[in-house]
């Protein structure tokens, strides 16, 4: 990681992009003139874990819709890897290699645990593809693979409809495993859930993150203290602070809006 | 690591996906033996081709159960489909009907007689395709399946969905059907095409030829629904489910959501077609009232009645609307319409799934029950939904 960076402050400068996995620069989005996210500007190493925090309202979920296109940006650039993403659709940003993960648990209730898996297996992605994917293998292994990981290998031929809270957002996880994502995105991945399930997602967590990036949503302080390699403080729509956990527990701005209550 | 997980899988292979499942070829079974042996064994030629009439609109209920049961596409302008199929089949026997011999009083002879009544003195070029069977052929599936290209296309890439879709395609049916009737010269106007009597030389007026076309018409329909139950069974299928719940979730799993919804809607238009085809040679005209929005509409109720989720339960619920239709109208004429809202309002209310629904909760699990205590212990059962 390069000290330098960790040191100064990012904000405002322009560094060479292609050095970074994510480079979300000047971004603005306003809804009806109320400015959701104001010039707000970030980078994203490669194999880093980011965690962004900050008061309910501050613009975390809206910064993570903007990079998967969900929402469309009224001004500034994200680069994923050189490649512009404000300007492409949904699914060419999820082919590009950005998973999403939302807040509330959002899988196929009618479908299996398997099959839930299997639609998000990166193959077979255009109609004709659909029409013609087969079941092989490759496929099979790799569910199961992926569902022992996600703690699902028994309930495979379950609706997905009946499991638990915390069963669904790891299968969600699971989910966007399947698609091997460079960047991993993530929005409150242990909220509602119990703390033997809060610590088997962290253990998840820790175990997913090998060779991709992770940009993760939480209020949980115990837990972004156990996973970020940095943090970003959003308020009202702008970085407040960047750095360590260690730096930014220390901020008084921070202390102030935030941490303080 | 690998080994577990192989021999895990390996486990999983038997019967994972299969085709359809031990019901599901039973019901297959038992609807072809109704359609190809059982009604044309009973019934007399007008009864079985009145039948057959009912199972042309089936084609448009099959479609229906992949674009609103599946996709949750509510089109209610499939009769757009139905009639440009039908119509595209009438042109082709109309050109035949009007030979120059045949229509010698005319004053341009070898035209469609209604066009010489509107003074046009010149077979359109519109029409000039429909002078080739084999052409015609093509164009029966192709226009319908294009013209809804060009409507889904438009309407899903711009995320138009929901209410707003089944308004849109409801205004296409009215502007359709006024469009067919305001142009005359070229359509036939309100009477549609009629006086049709020959494919490729063969009288389909004939009893014989109904008797034939019946099971061609059956045998297509077949078809039809072993091609939907293909698609039900590729990944598509479960896409097509999965976006009618997750819309959002299918996109950001790598997804263009418009394509697919395209393609189910193509998909129910190509059999709204056939069926509207099938529905001219065997009925031996095509007409304006079966393209508008009163159509349009008990067609959702046939699949609706039927089940939207099930592809026999459409054929199933087209056939039983279709008779009670008849029947009623039959004996009391002014009650069928009343009767048929009601219907549409029970089956909203009490049966949302429809025939196949109540057939799923209350005679599946019975049935299954009975084939538990007969087969002997340890032999595999289908079964269906958990215990509830």
């Amino acid at each position: 990681m390069n000290a330098a960076i960790l040191s100064s402050p990012i904000i405002g400068e322009s560094p060479d992009a292609k050095d970074f996995l994510l480079s979300v620069e000047a971004l603005t989005v306003s809804f009806d003139g109320f400015k959701a996210v104001n010039d707000v500007s970030f980078y994203v190493d490669p194999n880093e874990i980011r965690v962004i925090i900050g008061p309910n309202g501050a613009g975390k979920t809206t910064v993570l819709d903007l990079i998967c296109g969900r929402t469309k940006a009224s001004a500034g650039s994200i680069k994923f890897k050189g490649q512009e993403l404000t300007k492409i659709s949904e699914s060419a940003i999820v082919q590009a290699g950005v998973g999403r993960k939302f807040q509330t648990p959002s899988i196929y209730d009618d479908l299996t645990v398997f099959e839930n898996l299997e639609i998000s297996f990166p193959r077979g992605r255009t109609v004709w593809g659909a029409l013609t994917f087969k079941r092989d293998a490759e496929v099979r292994d790799r569910i199961h693979e992926v569902a022992t990981m996600i703690f699902l290998k028994d309930q495979l031929k379950e609706r997905a409809e009946f499991l638990s809270h915390g069963q669904k957002q790891w299968l969600e996880i699971g989910m966007l495993l399947i698609q091997d994502p460079e960047l991993l995105m993530l929005d409150e991945p242990v909220a509602g859930m119990s703390v033997g399930e809060r610590i088997k997602t962290a253990e998840l967590l820790n175990q997913i993150i090998v060779g991709r990036s992770v940009l993760v949503i939480e209020h949980d302080m115990k837990f972004v203290e156990d996973i970020a390699h940095r943090v970003t403080v959003l308020h009202q729509g702008k970085v407040l602070s960047e750095g360590s956990m260690e730096r930014v527990k220390n901020d008084p701005k921070v202390i102030e809006v935030y941490l303080g209550h | 690591m690998t080994s577990p997980v192989q021999t895990l899988s390996k486990s999983l292979t038997v019967n994972d996906n299969p085709f359809m499942k031990p019901m599901e070829w039973v019901s297959l079974a038992l609807l072809a033996g109704l359609i190809l042996f059982v009604l044309p064994a009973t019934l007399d030629a007008f009864r079985l081709n009145l039948v057959g009439k009912y199972l042309t609109y089936a084609f448009v209920a099959l479609g229906l159960v992949m674009c609103w049961g599946y996709a949750g596409i509510l089109s209610l302008g499939q009769g757009v489909f139905f009639g440009l199929g039908g119509y595209c089949m009438a042109m082709y026997l109309k050109l035949e009907a009007s030979s120059v011999e045949n229509t010698k009083i005319q004053s341009t002879p070898g035209i469609p007689d209604f066009m010489d009544w509107n003074q046009i003195t010149e077979l359109p070029l519109m029409w000039k395709p429909f002078q080739s069977l084999p052409l015609t052929l093509i164009l029966v599936v192709a226009v319908p399946v294009f013209f809804a290209f060009i409507i889904g296309f438009a309407m899903f890439t711009r995320r138009v969905g929901g209410t707003y879709f089944a308004i849109i395609t409801q205004a296409i049916a009215a502007i359709l059907t006024i469009l067919i009737v305001g142009q005359q010269g070229y359509t036939g106007g309100i009477n549609g095409i009629t006086d049709l009597r020959t494919l490729h030389g063969w009288d389909i007026r004939t009893d014989s030829a109904k008797f034939i076309l019946y099971f061609v018409n059956g045998g297509l329909l077949l078809g039809c629904i072993l091609a939907a139950q293909y698609v039900k069974k590729a990944k598509l299928g479960r896409i097509l489910l999965a976006m009618r719940d997750k819309e959002d979730r299918v996109r950001f799993s790598g997804y263009s959501v418009a394509g697919f919804k395209v393609f189910a809607f193509c998909l129910a238009a190509g059999f709204a077609a056939i069926g509207g085809a099938m529905f001219t040679l065997q009925v031996g005209f095509m007409s304006p009232s079966f393209v508008g929005i009163v159509p349009s509409i008990e067609m959702v109720i046939y699949a609706a009645v039927g089940g939207r989720l099930s592809l026999f339960g459409a054929v199933w619920g087209t056939l039983l609307v279709n008779w009670a239709k008849t029947t009623f109208s039959e004996s009391f004429p002014e009650l069928w319409l009343f009767g048929l809202g009601a219907l549409f309002i029970a089956v909203v209310l009490a049966f949302p799934n429809g025939l196949a629904g109540i057939y799923r909760s209350y005679v599946e699990p019975r049935l299954t029950r009975k084939v538990k205590a007969l087969a002997p212990a340890g032999a595999p059962v289908p079964h269906g939904t958990p215990a509830e």
